[in-house]
């Protein structure tokens, strides 16, 4: 019951993207388009469930252990920059198909701030691993939820004649702001 | 002198990083709910930006070829942490009001941007001209954003009441966020933009 | 533009890199350290003589082992508790609300102080403002400790129920406390 209030939470009532404003750079860079969307929610599904498990881990048992959680961001954006690195070339090596879908997009995430918010938001809000993973993963579905919506939005638009000062990004946030409005609608859910 | 001006002026308008660069756009959005937060937002980031070219312009031409996107990371996250630190003890408030953005400025697109595109091919002196202007260009949209939120969405600007009324709460709130920073692209593009 | 890189020089960089970081980082954090405490440990001083009578005697700060409580604090004049301030927590909208609540023995709400919250500004966060409706009312207040929606005596903030009664339960949790800590004297 507790988990399925956290993921309920987690993908619709505070939707990373559309309510707490983590991974809008990709989500407004690469959403022209369903099939990359898609393949840019999955890389993000997988890294962010990773990367949260390895650094509240790190966290745990080195930076608290020792004291110098006061070295927590560094710490964090490179175990993350390095899992980056580590799971293309793993993907390259066990399933060069999967690599094919998910390969372009790896590289992007470490600059994705939806991972490093939600590792560090996990570990300042005290989660046990379980429940921090289970956050992780439906945060990054949240994300996967609100930028496969929005992608096939945007195609739509584009075949629409739309006023030239509009055209590409202005009409995106605009459209992005009545998906965010919808979202609002979620509110109150699961309290 | 005047001819280094431009590494000021041209992170104003002509490289906007909001409007022009779209770069940074999470603070952008979360932390301009009124226009002292997007002030604030802005002055931190610049604080960081304008160290980390400079250290960056610096330590470029011995740092090897491969490695170079970790170190800036380092340097970055550094500042970044240097920036938490002192305002988790000196200006509590703020840090609270902003929370877990101040961590993100490491991964801003802006800064680590600015320190591949700018700071590592040019002198110290550039850079951190290139680091003001970048960052007065970036506060001055986030205040701009902040003042119209705070003002259609509570009827107020940097605090003080202006309009009667409660305002239209939705601007306030993250859909006001896109249709605000989306409209004013817009203008942007329309009045500024050559 | 960068040095060619071979294995030496790259380890050599990054590990000298991260020294002076951390090296600079550590020297930082031990002078801000004991800022930060003290601001931590002035907020709290501040907060609980916000909550509490003036006068008596503060004790050190208890812990107790109820729901949403953190720690407490008594206020005693000659040795009889007058007051209490009890630090609880609940949870908001937006994620933990913590309060720092001052009750009188016979379970009498003295004031409240909200210690941190995440709630949407312009809604929610109106339970911060201290002359506000919502907030006055817990001042003196004895009775139904839940907003009117609940059955309970007090009205909540508009369109923040969810606020409103996340508030109420951690000022009713930290009611409680007092009441069985109370109770349990008069058992002895």
């Amino acid at each position: 019951m507790e988990y399925l209030l956290i993921i309920i939470s987690a993908i619709f009532v505070n939707n990373i993207l559309l309510a707490q404003f983590l991974g809008i750079c990709p989500f407004l860079g690469v959403s022209n388009k369903l099939s990359t969307a898609t393949g840019m929610s999955g890389a993000v599904c997988f890294v962010i469930t990773l990367a949260t498990v390895v650094t509240w881990l790190i966290d745990k048992y080195l930076l608290v252990h020792f004291g110098i959680t006061y070295l927590r961001t560094i710490a964090f954006i490179l175990v993350i920059a390095a899992l980056v690195q580590m799971v293309e070339i793993v993907l390259k090596k066990v399933s060069p198909s999967l690599y094919q879908a998910l390969g372009i997009f790896l590289p992007l995430i470490t600059t994705n701030c939806a991972v490093l918010g939600v590792a560090l938001s996990v570990v300042q809000k005290d989660m046990p691993l379980g429940q921090a993973t289970v956050y992780a993963l439906a945060t990054a579905i949240g994300w996967g939820v609100a930028m496969i919506l929005f992608a096939g939005l945007r195609e739509q638009l584009a075949g629409n004649d739309v006023p030239k000062a509009f055209k590409g990004l202005p009409i995106a946030l605009i459209t992005a702001g009545i998906m965010a409005l919808a979202f609002l609608g979620f509110t109150g859910i699961g309290n | 002198m005047s001819s280094k001006m431009h590494f000021l002026t041209d992170g104003l308008v002509k490289n906007n990083p909001t409007f022009v660069l779209v770069l940074g756009m999470c603070p952008t959005l979360a932390t301009t709910t009124s226009a002292m937060n997007g002030l604030e937002m802005g002055l931190a980031t610049m604080f960081v930006l304008i160290l980390s070219n400079i250290v960056i312009s610096l330590i470029a031409p011995v740092v090897p070829d491969k490695v170079h996107i970790p170190v800036y990371i380092v340097v970055i996250a550094t500042f970044v942490t240097l920036l938490e630190l002192l305002m988790k003890a000196y200006v509590p408030d703020i840090y609270a009001t902003l929370g877990l953005f101040i961590p993100l400025i490491v991964v801003n697109c802006i800064v680590l941007g600015r320190a591949e595109a700018f700071a590592n091919k040019n002198g110290i002196g550039a850079s951190a001209l290139d680091g003001v202007g970048v960052g007065l260009g970036f506060t001055l949209s986030l205040t701009v954003i902040g003042l119209v939120r705070e003002l259609l969405g509570s009827g107020s600007a940097f605090g003080y009441k202006l309009l009667p009324g409660d305002g239209i709460l939705a601007f306030v709130l993250a859909p006001g966020a896109f249709i605000v920073i989306g409209y004013l692209m817009v203008l942007f593009n329309k009045y500024l933009k050559k | 533009m960068a040095a060619k890189s071979n294995l030496v020089n790259m380890v050599l960089c990054l590990t000298l890199v991260c020294l002076v970081c951390g090296g600079l980082l550590g020297a930082v954090n031990s002078v801000t350290e004991d800022i930060i405490a003290e601001t931590a440990q002035k907020n709290l001083v501040a907060s609980i003589a916000a909550v509490l009578p003036e006068g008596g005697e503060l004790s050190e700060s208890q812990t107790s082992d109820a729901a949403g409580i953190g720690e407490y604090y008594v206020l005693s004049t000659d040795g009889a508790p007058v007051a209490y301030a009890v630090k609880s927590t609940t949870n908001g909208f937006g994620g933990a609300l913590t309060l720092m609540v001052g009750v009188l023995p016979d379970g009498t709400v003295y004031n409240t102080s909200v210690l941190e919250h995440s709630e949407t500004p312009g809604l929610g966060a109106k339970c911060t403002e201290e002359e506000s409706l919502f907030r006055t009312q817990f001042k003196g207040f004895k009775g139904r400790l839940a907003v009117k929606k609940d059955g309970g005596d007090l009205d909540a903030i508009t369109a923040s129920t969810i606020t409103s009664r996340a508030f109420t339960l951690a000022v009713k949790q930290a009611v409680e406390l007092v009441s069985s800590l109370n109770g349990g004297q008069d058992n002895e």
